[in-house]
């Protein structure tokens, strides 16, 4: 990198988070702070303690348009699931149990009393044909803005994303395992961040598979036909409410800031000044 | 950029970000209420069972179905006879009046009359063509049984007792009692596995399942595929639709 000499950061200039990390590689030691976001957990928070020489800056964290189509679908998708549920309840075949044991049954008499939800089929039908125009064009909006803007790079996952992920999901779950180093999104952040964009294909191609069978017979025979594209549309909701679990858990754990982000797109970073960047840099010497 | 830059410098990162978030959760919150307002508008009124909103994009989904996928060379697929479950009774409208084989006539009425001008027996069906299929047979409620009808095709019915109907927009069909009645677009009417079945899983059909003569069409949801047919009309406009006139889509295709 030229700018190594004191001379390149003039005064007042403010560097991010994720500038700072690239040239100052201490502290990769994995006790960062990790949040459902992401965190500066390439960043030695020792240093940053021994010096006080940091300013508070302001910090992006997720665009726009990435705020949007994420507030947007979490609506839809509700309507989708609740409309999905008004449908499913004239035919409620699924189940947890093997042979003649039933576990659980999708669903209990109870869960349709307390919802409410029975004989409002022809409304779920009605509802879960519009709001599946809305899902499938923020989903492909969505798809094609990650892909054009060049934040498929943040979210797909790489090689070493799925044994990172065993990893990120043992510390969360309170086991003294380190954390690996991550970008902007960690190993199971990636993975569930695209398989749940994975997932929505697949309902809209299951759910298509079940809304016209005979003229998409070929979507029908690729999804196992049409009782198992109903059970796979049946199963890739309850994958959602499962991912919802999760990141709603993780959104929790991770605190106010890290919620504001994905509202608001910023979070309050701190930051070396220049001097103490030269210094780290000459310690370095890289 | 340059105006974002200048307005930041006058506030310290803390009050900027207080600016920011005050302002960001005032349009989620705005948006929230937008969001609960179209709900309830879209969630009120009635079409004849359903939303007149959704009754809008039942028939706009109808319009882009009908438009791109639709085509009579896609057949619904067919199942060997090893694949035959047990249908279900699901529906007896139209059915509850004791109306002996031999008393039964179909009554057509083609495009373009105001009355119908024959009244057919089962030996007039009889004489077309017979065609056998087993295929599955689906319910809107969301469950199907693969079943083996047998009969003649409505499309060659049409050649022979009604020529030239074949320009109507719909077919409409009622129960001898008009207690239960379907109306169904041209193209569904005349595709090849449309039939006028008379017999089911290879047994002439039973009073359960509609005898002597029921509609079996594999394109549209079992809410179409009337049972005991009484009369037979083409007509231009939409002929009335039993489901239809209780929330559910007119078209109802698959």
């Amino acid at each position: 990198m030229a700018a190594r000499e004191a001379g390149q950061f003039p005064a007042g200039q403010r560097y991010t988070v994720d500038f700072l990390k690239r040239i100052c590689k201490e502290g990769n030691s994995g006790d960062g702070v990790h949040s459902e976001q992401h965190s500066a957990n390439g960043w030695n928070k020792d240093a940053r303690k021994r010096d006080n020489r940091f300013v508070t800056v302001l910090e992006e964290k997720h665009k726009l348009a990435t705020r949007w189509f994420h507030w947007i679908n979490f609506p839809i998708l509700s309507a989708m699931i609740f409309s999905g549920l008004l449908i499913y309840w004239a035919y409620d075949p699924y189940r947890i149990g093997v042979g003649s044991v039933t576990l659980f049954h999708f669903f209990p008499d109870w869960f349709y009393k307390i919802t409410g939800i029975g004989e409002m089929l022809s409304l779920g039908m009605g509802l879960h044909f519009l709001f599946a125009w809305i899902f499938a064009i923020n989903g492909f909006a969505y798809v094609i803005y990650t892909l054009v803007s060049g934040e498929w790079r943040e979210l797909l996952p790489e090689r070493k994303s799925f044994g990172e992920a065993i990893q990120v999901a043992m510390h969360d779950m309170g086991l003294k395992v380190p954390l690996p180093p991550q970008g902007r999104y960690n190993a199971a952040q990636r993975l569930s961040y695209s398989g749940i964009v994975v997932m929505g294909g697949l309902s809209l191609l299951t759910g298509l598979a079940i809304y016209k069978p005979a003229q998409l017979h070929w979507l029908t025979a690729l999804a196992g036909g049409y009782e198992w594209a109903r059970w796979e549309h049946f199963w890739l909701t309850m994958g959602y409410l499962g991912f919802f679990v999760i990141h709603i858990a993780q959104v929790v754990r991770a605190g106010w800031p890290n919620f504001r982000s994905m509202v608001c797109g910023y979070d309050l970073a701190e930051v070396a000044e220049p001097s103490e960047l030269a210094q780290a840099e000459a310690n370095h010497g890289d | 950029m340059a105006t974002e830059e200048k307005s930041k410098s006058a506030l310290t990162p803390e009050q900027e970000i207080a600016r920011r978030t005050r302002r960001s959760f005032m349009v989620l919150g705005a948006g929230a209420v937008a969001a609960a307002g179209g709900w309830t508008l879209l969630n009120s009124g009635d079409d004849a069972g359903v939303p007149p909103s959704l009754r809008k994009v039942l028939r706009f989904n109808e319009s882009v179905v009908r438009s791109t996928l639709y085509s009579n060379d896609h057949l619904a697929r067919t199942y060997p006879a090893s694949a035959v479950g047990d249908l279900k009774e699901n529906g007896d409208f139209g059915l509850d009046d004791d109306v002996e084989n031999e008393d039964w006539r179909l009554h057509v009425t083609a495009f373009g009359a105001t009355s119908p001008a024959t009244a057919l027996t089962m030996a007039d069906i009889r004489s077309l063509p017979r065609y056998d299929q087993t295929i599955d047979f689906k319910c809107v409620e969301g469950w199907s049984v693969v079943t083996q009808f047998a009969g003649a095709r409505l499309s060659d019915f049409t050649a022979k007792f009604a020529p030239g109907s074949e320009k109507a927009e719909c077919v409409g069909m009622k129960t001898p009692n008009a207690e239960y009645y379907v109306g169904l677009d041209m193209p569904s009417a005349l595709h090849p596995q449309t039939l006028l079945a008379y017999e089911m899983n290879g047994a002439p059909l039973t009073d359960e399942h509609g005898a002597p003569l029921r509609l079996v069409i594999p394109v549209k949801y079992g809410i179409k595929n009337i049972k005991r047919i009484g009369s037979i009309e083409y007509t231009d406009t939409r002929p009335k639709d039993y489901w239809a006139e209780r929330g559910y889509d007119w078209y109802a295709g698959l």
